[in-house]
């Protein structure tokens, strides 16, 4: 299995109001801290992962998943991928609604745990560039979303 | 991507273009803008500092050549694609962007003579090396790679001598040294081949040819088929973080789409040869009918060189739909809706006949250029080819008699009686 089905892709980023960042950087040149960012500006609720920060884009870090206390949409995980198993059972056990594995962390074993608990998985692909795709306005930059539409409703 | 794998027919109209949604518009506007308004000043860091998809300024980006980048890209099967002001513009950001001094090409000998010209004086003023090879010997290809070899260069049909790349050798060439392969794909457009298909990693065009398709816009276009791995560790310049945009890296943050991103937030920022959305425009009028005009094109084409290989005076007919030509084979594997509608006849009688014979025509136009609706004919040795040594003509397969056709789309019946006419 890829994970990458665009239906999961879009719906999971359709119904996502929270997003818990594994991983998320205080450095404003890391991948993951341009991913946060964005999703901030598109109106989700971020929630650092990080147990070396206090706070990271103006919000209260946790060291871990099971620490956090609100319920969680999607963990967004920026790690290497021989981490991923244990965040995935964390994800599972928070209740998480999806596992989203960012650009080369390629976790199959994580990828099945996630999935045994009942949780949407996306592998291998950015939530930022997913989300720009669907949503936002990745066409304004010449990239292939593969989005053909004849309705006038879309930006 | 979407609920629907669309076929080429419907995305050569659709994709990249959706009706303005503040007007309703249905034709594609034309944003003739230099410039464009901030939400607020933390938008505008935003965009600047490429953490969202914004417009900034129109030499970066510009809608309407945003719609004309997508749908190229989507034709191409790629995950996007750069525009520039030019053909030979769009190949100089494409290696721009991969390359640094001390770098080395292998490009096959029989390319377009304006990009030998510009490999051979970029090389010497950048500081990287070019190997020209025979393209059509895969072990060429093989001898001229060196430890510092970072791209081969090759074009899906050559100019004029037809030759058809056998880009599948040649992609697992380049990818054996970890290397992209960059195919100039202008001659056959993705309607009659998609080179990424093959293996090859970004694919360059001239719009200006069968893209425009009515010699009206001069333009050109980098799609990256989003296959290659440039976090191999042989391109820092893409991986390491740029000095040129505040320590951004380019790979880690944006994966698949790095390359593109550089190209567009670096290299033609920089370089500043950026396509006018009026020509952007046209291209996407162009690529509506695409399918339509190739169909003619290569279906003229053929008949034209089967009519011409019988002809006194002629020598030589070199198009890849001939089973007389030595590319007939791999025309027939790559090319198999057609080997395009340019090709070269070998005419007897040397220089001074061929430019009477190009003189005589009534309805071929004799100028620079190829994929015009318009029939079209030039003598490569007196024109497009002249700043070459004799050994280059030789290398790029042109004699002293050889005549370009780029066959149009008129009545057949008419281009053959113009020939019959004028040989």
């Amino acid at each position: 299995m890829s994970y990458q089905d665009p239906f999961t892709i879009q719906s999971i980023i359709n119904r996502a109001k929270t997003v818990a960042i594994v991983g998320l950087s205080p450095n404003e040149l890391r991948a993951s801290y341009f991913v946060g960012y964005y999703l901030r500006r598109h109106g989700f609720q971020v929630i650092p992962v990080n147990p070396r920060e206090e706070s990271i884009l103006g919000v209260r870090s946790y060291p871990s998943l099971s620490e956090v206390p609100d319920a969680i949409d999607v963990v967004d995980v920026f790690r290497a991928p021989d981490a991923v198993p244990a965040i995935a059972e964390e994800a599972v056990a928070a209740g998480a609604g999806a596992l989203w594995l960012q650009y080369g962390v390629i976790s199959p074993e994580g990828a099945q745990i996630a999935v045994d608990g009942g949780l949407d998985v996306v592998m291998d692909r950015c939530l930022k560039v997913e989300h720009a795709r669907y949503l936002g306005r990745m066409h304004w930059l010449g990239f292939n979303t593969g989005e053909i539409t004849s309705s006038r409703s879309h930006g | 991507m979407s609920e629907r794998d669309w076929g080429f027919e419907t995305r050569q109209v659709h994709s990249g273009q959706r009706p303005d949604p503040y007007t309703g518009a249905r034709a594609m506007p034309i944003f003739q803008t230099a410039s464009y308004v901030f939400e607020d000043a933390e938008a505008a860091a935003a965009y600047f500092n490429l953490q969202e998809y914004g417009n900034t300024y129109a030499r970066i980006m510009n809608p309407t050549s945003a719609a004309f980048e997508e749908r190229l890209a989507s034709l191409e099967d790629g995950v996007g694609a750069v525009a520039f002001a030019s053909g030979l513009a769009a190949q100089a950001g494409a290696l721009f962007t991969m390359l640094m001094p001390g770098d080395h090409v292998v490009a096959q000998s029989a390319l377009y003579g304006g990009t030998i010209t510009q490999l051979k004086h970029l090389q010497r003023k950048l500081g990287f090396g070019v190997t020209f090879v025979d393209g059509d010997s895969i072990e060429a290809w093989s001898d001229a790679v060196r430890p510092e070899t970072k791209v081969l260069y090759g074009e899906t049909i050559g100019n004029p001598g037809g030759n058809v790349l056998d880009i599948e050798a040649v992609a697992d060439v380049a990818h054996d040294h970890g290397a992209p392969l960059v195919i100039d794909n202008t001659f056959a457009t993705p309607y009659l081949c998609r080179p990424g298909e093959h293996g090859a990693d970004i694919v360059v065009h001239s719009a200006t040819k069968f893209i425009g398709g009515h010699g009206t816009s001069i333009g050109g276009i980098v799609v990256d088929c989003g296959s290659f791995d440039f976090a191999n560790g042989r391109f820092p310049v893409l991986t390491d973080p740029s000095p040129a945009y505040h320590g951004l890296q380019f790979i880690e943050t944006y994966g698949v789409y790095g390359y593109l991103m550089k190209l567009r937030a670096e290299t033609i920022r920089d370089l500043g040869a950026c396509i006018s959305p009026f020509n952007s425009f046209l291209f996407l009028q162009g690529l509506e009918t695409l399918s339509l005009r190739m169909e003619k094109h290569v279906a003229n084409a053929q008949a034209v060189a089967e009519w011409l290989e019988g002809q006194d005076g002629v020598a030589r007919v070199r198009y890849a739909g001939l089973p007389s030509s030595p590319f007939h084979a791999l025309a027939q594997r790559y090319l198999p809706r057609g080997a395009g509608s340019i090709f070269a006849v070998d005419l007897e009688g040397g220089r001074d006949h061929a430019r009477r014979f190009v003189e005589s025509l009534r309805i071929w136009s004799h100028l620079a250029n190829v994929g015009d609706a318009k029939s079209l004919v030039i003598h490569p040795a007196s024109t497009t080819h002249r700043q070459l040594s004799d050994d280059e003509l030789t290398g790029a397969g042109i004699e002293p008699g050889t005549v370009r056709l780029s066959v149009g789309i008129e009545s057949v019946d008419d281009l053959i009686w113009d020939l019959e006419q004028a040989l």
